[in-house]
């Protein structure tokens, strides 16, 4: 079944109203919505498989904390887009500003534009991929899950970053502390393929992309490490 | 963390008496000199837990005055004084009912041991009161047991989810901490158990230095929006809280307004931790009395009294600081170090273990290391199944209806059938600091310091 759904007659409270009716139930409804307008917490808190089309540019937290549904914006996205997200696909055809992915626990995010400043901030879990590049100090804190950045990386990349792994293709202003550059071996290539390959990117080749994560030096604090702090 | 440096003394050494010519000296006493030592061998900061302890104007530099000619006093236990409290009544459909104005602030299952949170659940289930999560996420067995949990919104966003979002009665939004206002929570490794580190996501043992800012918002503007986020992921049901380390509260409290807080709890520089640097808990944010006087102007000003409800925290003991903060305008308090203390932590019957863990019944502040005799502030499996979660449960109910009887106590004294209806116009103050702080008379006088002559 397909619903359309008009923010520029009804609001935000309505539309997540109507589609939390589904939570918890085994629909899979598409969903287009028109008229976004910048709006923000367009499509929170959904724990359905719905199929939810956003037909426009997005505000702050679209797709927040986001449960099976798969989102896909069709134009930008405001600040925390997905943050939070446990499990589903978001995907943002445009570009999306600061902090998409903040704090996200399992699920895919896929940014086909760039990525502005702290994507990824203490990922928990989720994957990213950015078809563009990222801001500074992305991946801050990171504790698990996987980033790809097809393009660069802005400065201070996967400060603080504990277990997650991170895969940039091209040039890496500068890494944060503790964030170091990791062999990349055969398993490393095949996630990162298999990431790509989820995100529908064919046309890259996971042979050029470095590998990045945590030197585990200061996950226990030690008086000589003062200066890193 | 390095032990406490324990000098040993040789045995059977006859020892001289002190001389009462030695002076101490008032700059250097002797903790000083012991902090210089230990800083100076171990090469880092003291972290400790417990609040501030340093002396600072305090709800015991205010008295009530009483009923006598010109009032008349309510009947104790004849003529009914009412205690509940209603939080979150300006944007929410499931408000927080509470029968007691005295809630149990946020302590993490991390920080505390599963049977201590279970405790805390039971006693406060008991009392008809509310308790709150902490950093690190919900437990199954602290839903179980808090009839009414408030499910705390951190910056490190640890085991936060939308399924125990849906399951909470409140959220609170963790801005800042009155033992640290601008600081991050703080586990070291010893306390990062194998179900500790799986909730947090994080590697087994390891520091853990939660973030100290939020990582998808920066101020007030965004937190309208962040807060608009929550409330429409849980369909406008739950009361938003907005809890904010004592600091600039005239100002703060007036952003949290702003921002579309339903509650505002406000933490002084005495309220507790469990772990943070000594440095921070006594010299970053101001005493409670000055925060709620503050606070309460705000929202008089912004015409939110009583509509955006105010829960005060930070150096709660007593019935009477719970009556003296209600007569100052907060709509309730709550308590985290007196709750521990009620279920049993710094009790005399462990003085011995204490000792032997470097401090003594009465002083033990090492929440941070996990060795807690008690149970309590540990992930140790054999200490935490010392702690009787039924019992500590019954001594915290105890606890919070003597809190209630004092302050229902002084309120019918005041003449009040109802503890809400304390005012400031109840009060006086001890001492010129305490006037000038909480806005009220010193004693014997109508002056307050700022306002007018003798």
């Amino acid at each position: 079944m397909t619903h359309r759904f008009d923010l520029a007659e009804q609001g935000v409270r309505e539309l997540n109203r109507a589609l939390h009716a589904a939570n918890g139930t085994a629909r899979a409804d598409a969903w287009h919505i028109v008229n976004p307008r910048g709006l923000h917490n367009v499509a929170v808190g959904l724990d359905c498989a719905l199929d939810v089309t956003v037909e426009g540019h997005v505000g702050y937290y679209c797709a927040g904390m986001n449960q099976r549904a798969r989102v896909t914006v069709l134009g930008n996205a405001g600040p925390g887009c997905a943050e939070n997200m446990m499990s589903g696909l978001v995907r943002v055809k445009g570009s999306a500003s600061q902090y998409a992915g903040a704090t996200a626990h399992g699920g895919l995010l896929v940014i086909e534009g760039d990525a502005s400043a702290r994507c990824g901030i203490s990922m928990k879990g989720v994957d990213i991929v950015v078809r563009g590049s990222i801001g500074h100090m992305s991946a801050f804190m990171a504790q698990s899950g996987r980033l790809v950045v097809c393009g660069d990386a802005g400065e201070a990349l996967g400060d603080s970053i504990y277990e997650a792994r991170l895969y940039v293709r091209g040039a890496v202003a500068s890494l944060g502390a503790d964030c170091i550059e990791k062999p990349m071996k055969d398993k490393h290539r095949e996630e990162l393929a298999q990431l790509l390959a989820d995100a529908g990117i064919d046309d890259v080749d996971p042979d050029d992309f470095r590998r990045y994560g945590s030197a585990r030096q200061l996950y226990n604090f030690k008086v000589d490490n003062a200066d890193a702090y | 963390m390095p032990a406490k440096s324990k000098r040993k003394r040789r045995k059977g050494a006859a020892q001289p008496p002190v001389s009462p010519a030695l002076r101490e000296s008032a700059s250097f006493p002797r903790a000083v000199i012991a902090e210089i030592q230990r800083a100076a061998a171990s090469g880092i900061y003291d972290i400790r837990g417990f609040g501030a302890k340093r002396r600072v104007p305090c709800f015991d530099d205010l008295l009530f005055l009483g009923a006598s000619m010109s009032r008349y006093p309510l009947e104790g236990y004849r003529e009914k004084c009412d205690t509940a409290v209603t939080l979150g009544t300006r944007f929410a459909s499931k408000p927080l009912e509470l029968r007691i104005p005295i809630t149990i602030a946020g302590m993490s299952f991390g920080a505390l041991s599963g049977p201590a949170k279970e405790a805390l659940g039971r006693g406060a289930t008991l009392a008809g009161t509310s308790t709150t999560t902490g950093d690190g996420g919900m437990t199954p067995e602290e839903r179980e047991h808090s009839a009414l949990l408030v499910y705390q919104l951190l910056p490190s966003r640890y085991g936060m989810n939308p399924d125990d979002l849906r399951r909470a009665d409140a959220i609170e939004v963790v801005v800042g901490q009155g033992a640290k206002p601008g600081g991050g929570g703080m586990l070291l490794g010893h306390k990062i158990s194998d179900r500790v580190a799986a909730m947090r996501n994080l590697p087994k043992g390891i520091d853990q230095r939660s973030a100290c800012r939020h990582p998808d918002w920066t101020g007030p503007d965004d937190l309208k929006i962040k807060i608009e986020e929550l409330r429409e992921i849980t369909n406008w049901e739950k009361p938003v809280f907005i809890k904010i380390g004592a600091a600039r509260s005239y100002y703060d409290t007036a952003l949290a307004v702003k921002a579309g807080a339903d509650v505002i709890v406000l933490d002084g520089m005495q309220g507790g931790t469990a772990a943070t640097q000594d440095v921070f808990i006594e010299h970053v944010g101001i005493p409670t009395l000055p925060a709620l006087r503050q606070a309460v102007e705000a929202l008089r000003e912004l015409d939110m009294h009583r509509k955006v409800q105010l829960v005060v925290s930070g150096g709660i003991r007593s019935g009477a600081d719970v009556a003296k903060a209600l007569a100052m305008g907060a709509d309730a308090v709550s308590i985290g170090v007196g709750a521990l203390i009620a279920l049993g932590d710094n009790a005399p019957d462990f003085d011995a273990e204490y000792r032997a863990l470097g401090s003594a019944a009465g002083f033990y502040d090492d929440w941070h290391e996990g060795r807690d005799p008690v149970g309590i502030s540990t992930q140790d499996d054999a200490l935490a199944a010392r702690f009787d979660p039924i019992a500590g449960g019954r001594r915290l109910a105890n606890y919070l209806n003597v809190l209630t009887l004092e302050t229902q106590t002084l309120a019918r004294a005041c003449g009040k059938s109802r503890v809400h209806n304390l005012e400031p116009e109840d009060l006086v103050a001890l001492t010129v600091e305490a006037a000038a702080m909480a806005k009220v008379p010193l004693a014997g006088t109508d002056w307050i310091p700022g306002q007018g002559s003798l």
